[in-house]
């Protein structure tokens, strides 16, 4: 456990120094600011949270990758993954490392959306039921994305692969089973209800704990994470 | 671990890339304190062996323990034991230096109140101490030299028993390699160090044993003397004589005591002769008195030292061939 807090310290630590990490946090703020001015910042209409949230959960897709991307494909490529594995740390307290230390960005992301929250605070009431769900829906969502993001970048050298792989992932679980659920026909639309992210994630954007959201987040999250180490171990044996 | 018992012990280590087999089923020991210099031309199996000695490649085959301990059984305890600097010196270009190695001193187990001195111990003894803000500066901005300091300031922070230390002088200019030289055989005694090199003349001077390996073989090993002898096999002489026909001079110079055969090659009016002497035996002062006395003249008599730069280039360039006999 000590030995994966000196990792996440330092993944988040190099957040503060990439020129990437400024440019996310300046962009997450300019699309859910554009999106919150014009929808949701209206005189006259309700103070309703679950319009940003479900915004930021699609600015997410992109985002999270881009964070994920460099942590073990940037390892793979400088070569800095000979002096990592050579000192007395294992594989999954790496990968655990580098989950907590993106969580820890990702937090800190989060956290600058707030002022959102704020500004509706002074001319509105918010709910802050909703905001504390949402908030909560954010952080299992961006677990999840998290762990997707890291088992694509223990897949490959190249950040951009990392980057367009989980992306890809990360799309694929959050915008087909809607599709499925609405066209698909049995039993397709079914089993896509079961594994429904945006539904998931709708309920916690409007205010409703579902404890089967926090399971489905946290599993889909552990599962990847799992792969993460086995591929990063199986990368050696090749 | 017992007294006894070798700090590194290979034994028939084989790995395969694939279809590429990279290391051909090699064994040996390196004692405590000792320094070895592990030398072959590039592509014959070095770095290989020093990954899996590292735990950071899995033997495909064989048996490697350090310090009594298996690389893969015991994977861990091989690590808190061994100090590894890969060849390319891999760094994070955005850490600085002090930073960096306050986190690979946290990673290697310094407990937590030892680790700034700890830092400034391995700094002083990598010459990162002397300009001012070099602990300040960021990795990426750092000169090759420099760089390879922090990498070997890096491996020194827990004082580990067996430092590994693949190519530690490539790419430093003459005065880099010389300090890096001496820094090297400083550690030894304490520390048991395995390096590896291409060139020759860097480990000759620098190591107490040599293991030369090609195309995945260990072709010899011994200390740079053992070795010398055994590249050159029994002693020969090179003897240039005037004064009579050449069958009767080698009739003379294989009579002396000491001389095995000659060899006779004509040399203008002169006749060349080399002999191989009888096991150890130096029997020039035995030749130049018999010539002297048969009233010859001798205008050259010298023993043949024949370099270890020989033999190794000879092993670089068989391997060579052998792989463009398979290509």
């Amino acid at each position: 456990m000590r030995k994966t807090l000196i990792i996440a310290r330092r993944e988040l630590a190099g957040y503060f120094v990439s020129p990437m990490a400024y440019v996310l946090v300046a962009l997450l703020l300019l699309t859910t600011g554009l999106w919150f001015f014009q929808r949701i910042f209206v005189p006259g209409r309700e103070a309703s949270l679950k319009p940003l949230f479900e915004a930021m959960a699609y600015i997410m897709i992109f985002a999270v990758p881009l964070l994920t991307m460099r942590q073990l494909a940037e390892e793979y490529h400088a070569g800095t993954i000979e002096t990592l594995m050579t000192v007395p740390v294992s594989d999954g307290q790496v990968v655990a490392g580098k989950f907590l230390g993106v969580m820890g960005f990702y937090l800190v992301l989060l956290a600058t959306t707030l002022i959102l929250l704020l500004l509706m605070t002074i001319f509105g009431q918010p709910d802050p039921g909703v905001a504390a769900s949402g908030y909560l829906g954010m952080v299992l969502l961006g677990g999840m994305y998290v762990a997707i993001g890291l088992f694509a970048s223990s897949m490959t050298h190249y950040q951009l692969v990392a980057a367009i792989v989980a992306i890809a992932i990360c799309a694929a679980m959050a915008l087909l089973p809607p599709l499925l659920v609405a066209h698909g026909g049995e039993p397709w639309g079914r089993l896509a209800m079961g594994v429904n992210v945006t539904e998931y994630f709708k309920d916690f954007a409007s205010g409703r704990f579902d404890s089967r959201g926090v399971i489905f987040f946290a599993s889909v999250a552990a599962v990847f994470l799992y792969l993460s180490v086995k591929t990063l171990e199986s990368k050696r044996w090749r | 671990m017992p007294d006894n018992q070798a700090m590194i012990d290979v034994k028939n280590l084989t790995k395969w890339y694939g279809p590429v087999l990279a290391v051909d089923d090699i064994s040996f020991t390196v004692e405590p304190g000792h320094i070895v210099g592990f030398l072959g031309p590039n592509g014959a199996g070095k770095s290989t062996t020093l990954k899996i000695l590292t735990c950071f490649l899995p033997a495909s085959a064989g048996k490697a323990a350090v310090a009594g301990f298996d690389v893969l059984a015991d994977s861990m305890e091989v690590r808190r034991r061994v100090g590894y600097m890969p060849e390319s010196v891999p760094l994070y270009g955005e850490m600085r230096v002090q930073e960096y190695l306050m986190y690979r001193a946290a990673l290697r187990e310094v407990p937590a109140r030892q680790r700034k001195a700890a830092v400034e111990r391995v700094a002083e003894r990598c010459w990162l101490s002397k300009p001012e803000n070099m602990m300040r500066r960021r990795l990426d901005q750092l000169s090759r030299g420099y760089k390879q300091r922090v990498g070997l300031a890096d491996v020194l922070l827990h004082s580990p028993s067996v430092l590994v230390l693949d190519e530690p002088t490539i790419g430093l200019d003459p005065a880099q390699i010389r300090s890096m030289r001496e820094l090297i055989q400083s550690l030894a005694g304490d520390h048991t160090v395995i390096l590896s090199s291409h060139i020759l003349a860097e480990v000759e001077q620098t190591c107490t044993n040599l293991i030369i390996i090609a195309g995945g073989k260990i072709a010899a090993a011994g200390t740079p003397g053992e070795l010398r002898q055994k590249v050159i096999g029994p002693n020969r002489i090179i003897t240039e004589l005037k004064g009579a026909e050449p069958d009767a001079l080698n009739a003379a110079v294989t009579a002396v005591a000491g001389v095995g055969s000659a060899e006779t090659q004509r040399a203008g009016s002169w006749t060349r002769l080399v002999v191989t002497a009888d096991g150890d035996a130096d029997p020039r002062a035995e030749i130049f008195q018999m010539a002297s006395e048969k009233g010859f003249t001798v205008r050259e008599l010298r023993r043949q030292v024949a370099s270890l730069e020989d033999y190794f280039v000879q092993i670089t360039y068989e391997q060579n061939m052998d792989a463009q006999r398979l290509a």
